[in-house]
């Protein structure tokens, strides 16, 4: 599945590209020495981390392994948790977005987010959709929302199931759909980045087996990284792997690199199941 | 093991009973209570009245054909209704003569009488001159003896109503001319010296802009402090402080906010003595705690993850709270609302403290008019002497009871109709 060129000697990230094919890849965004503290928890220590454009980006590692916490800093997530203090460097197409020229509504309109548990708004499903571009007024008439609001419904593969009862509420669909419909939501207000935290861990494996298609399908045009507990999932839907430990960015290069031929110790060792 | 389980099995019969026998005790209770009242109160809307042929005599209110309307109207307000009414009640009794005697006769029909004719009379002065037929409302203690709550086998000097006096409510009833009928009175007027002739309309009014003023000034306040204490302000030692105060505000005695009402509002501000704006302000700030930890709690209870979505699209926070966090809030911030509004409205104590606890007639048409409210209404009339206004205070009780429950079913059926699931 993977169709990204493998790097020839991935080791401990970050790694320049070295191969001329890399180039040719676009960092979406960067994280350069990025530190998280919660109170006195060192929760992300010292990673860099690129997100490419054109491919899905896959964050493993055992729990509290800073891999959460991490995505959460590329659309400033974490800014309302209480004690909590990101240091280092992240940039959106090389603006650092802790600073002052980036408004944070502004940037989770570009880098959108997708959530564990499905956690669609109690409204319609119509409504659910259309509520990114309504705030951020990218659909004035209705006309146009409805466009925003089928398209994005189309690309999040709900469309089909959804059409004929735009008015109930969103919360009446299976998990499964719940979940496509959050990340049509996502879609809704054209992001460039969606970042998915454990998209598939409250679903059932028909409805995970739905969702990763719709990753697959959405890769190329919108930078992703993804989340997950589930190492077939990362090697199904991601080009590219960083594997965390303790806060620590163990690994990071193709996905086929890193589960077939880790660099690492420890990085086999979870990968094969000796913990995590 | 048998003998084990038979054990379980029966300590768990005797937890049943004890469960049904104490919901047993406190049902019994309310209905004695709500029965006692009901029984006590129900009289207190019908009431007595007698059937009066009046002359409407020009000797006693004067010749009107040579006067202008001004000047009639104050000759027709002038006049001796008191004497009218008695000349037609010794109209009926021809054989009493002696002063008390007629004095006694006189008293059978209410002072309300004298009004009812004059209102009479100004609304159609043709009438002078000529006998009408008319219903008029008896005294108290006549209302009472023909509900039949005064005992009649007691000895006359501890009555208040004579003999001869029931002699002739007796004759009069045997004519017909007694009837008990609605007492639209009740509902519809202001409160009254004569217990047959006062209302709780007035005091009705008064509760209502007293609560107007609370729900206006308790609400807004407490809904945005409540959404500023959860959602924006900073978690420290500062806000540990307030929420502690908060807490403690909530417990404090009613009284103390009557005090604090009165050094404020009366005392520092010169605001008028009891007016609902003062009332109102008083139990605003009485409600208040209890609306910012109910809105707090249903702030709380939104789920974090709606908060996160929003967020993660984009909205600022104050997107976020108008848009998710209230809307999903406001079922439980408006039943709490409620339930403090109907605390608010069965308050007596701070009422007490700022004046509210005069004797006003007059039905309050502004927030800064005198007023009372109908719990104080309720004090004032337990407090009252006259037989008549016993039933007059669980007539009071009953439709403030009426309130309340309506307005608990309320903040239930509102709670039902708003709630939504996530």
């Amino acid at each position: 599945m993977s169709t990204a060129p493998a790097l020839k000697m991935p080791s401990v990230a970050p790694r320049k590209p070295e191969t001329p094919e890399d180039e040719v890849k676009s960092v979406k965004m960067k994280a350069a020495g990025v530190n998280v503290h919660y109170g006195d928890t060192w929760a992300v220590k010292n990673v860099n981390l690129d997100v490419m454009k054109e491919d899905v980006t896959a964050l493993i590692g055992p729990s509290g392994c800073g891999k959460s916490t991490l995505l959460r800093c590329f659309n400033r997530m974490n800014d309302t948790i209480p004690g909590c203090r990101v240091t280092g460097n992240i940039t959106l197409d090389d603006t650092p977005i802790y600073g002052g020229n980036m408004d944070v509504v502004q940037l989770r309109a570009r880098v959108g987010m997708v959530f564990q548990k499905p956690n669609p708004f109690p409204k319609s499903i119509y409504d659910n959709v259309a509520y990114g571009p309504r705030i951020h007024g990218l659909a004035r008439k209705g006309a146009e929302t409805d466009e925003i609001v089928q398209t994005s419904l189309e690309r999040a593969g709900l469309w089909e199931e959804v059409r004929d009862r735009l008015d109930e509420p969103g919360n009446a669909l299976s998990g499964g759909q719940q979940q496509r419909l959050c990340i049509a939501r996502a879609i809704a207000v054209d992001p460039e980045v969606i970042l998915m935290d454990e998209p598939c861990s409250a679903l059932d494996p028909i409805a995970t087996a739905r969702v990763e298609e719709l990753i697959y399908e959405l890769r190329g045009r919108y930078a992703i990284a993804i989340v997950t507990h589930n190492m077939q999932q990362a090697a199904r839907v991601s080009q590219r792997t960083a594997f965390f430990h303790l806060g620590e960015l163990v690994e990071y290069g193709s996905t086929e690199h890193v589960f077939t031929d880790p660099s690492e110790t420890r990085t086999r060792d979870y990968i094969t199941g000796r913990y995590g | 093991m048998q003998a084990r389980l038979r054990a379980r099995h029966r300590s768990e019969r005797i937890f049943q009973w004890v469960g049904i026998a104490a919901i047993a005790t406190a049902v019994a209770v309310l209905a004695l209570l709500l029965g006692s009242i009901a029984l006590n109160g129900a009289s207190a809307f019908r009431t007595v009245e007698l059937h009066l042929d009046v002359l409407l005599d020009e000797a006693a209110i004067g010749d009107l054909s040579e006067m202008s309307a001004e000047e009639r109207a104050a000759a027709i307000r002038r006049a001796d209704y008191g004497a009218i009414v008695r000349n037609a009640l010794r109209a009926r009794f021809p054989d009493v003569s002696s002063r008390s005697e007629v004095r006694q006769l006189q008293s059978l029909a209410s002072v309300g009488a004298r009004g009812q004719l004059r209102d009479m009379v100004l609304d159609n002065p043709d009438l002078v001159g000529r006998t009408v037929s008319v219903w008029v409302p008896a005294d108290d203690e006549v209302e009472q003896l023909v509900k039949g709550r005064v005992p009649r086998d007691v000895p006359e000097s501890n009555r208040r109503l004579s003999d001869a006096q029931i002699g002739w409510v007796d004759a009069l009833e045997r004519d017909g001319r007694v009837r008990t009928s609605l007492n639209t009175r009740f509902l519809g007027s202001g409160d009254s010296r004569e217990p047959e002739l006062a209302g709780i309309y007035g005091a009705m009014i008064g509760s209502f802009l007293t609560l107007l003023v609370t729900l206006a000034l308790a609400f807004p306040l407490g809904v945005a402090a409540a959404v500023y204490l959860e959602e924006f302000a900073p978690k420290n030692r500062w806000t540990d402080l307030i929420e502690v105060n908060i807490n403690n505000l909530a417990a404090v005695p009613s009284i103390v906010f009557g005090l604090l009402g009165l050094a404020v509002f009366l005392n520092f501000m010169h605001m008028p003595r009891s007016a609902p704006i003062v009332g109102g302000a008083t139990l605003g700030l009485m409600t208040l705690p209890t609306v910012i930890i109910v809105s707090r709690a249903s702030i709380s209870a939104v789920p974090p993850s709606i908060r996160e979505a929003a967020r993660g699209l984009g909205a600022s926070p104050l997107q976020v709270v108008g848009h998710h966090v209230l809307p999903l809030a406001m079922p439980g911030i408006l039943t709490g609302t409620i339930i403090g509004m109907a605390r608010a409205l069965g308050e007596t104590a701070p009422l007490l403290m700022i004046g509210m606890v005069a004797f006003i007639v007059d039905v309050p048409t502004g927030f800064t008019d005198a007023a009372t409210a109908l719990p104080v209404q309720i004090f004032l009339w337990a407090d009252s002497p006259e037989r008549g206004f016993v039933e007059k205070t669980s007539g009071a009780i009953l439709v403030l009871l009426a309130f309340l429950v309506f307005m608990n079913a309320a903040a239930i059926g509102l709670r039902q109709k708003l709630e939504k699931r996530w």
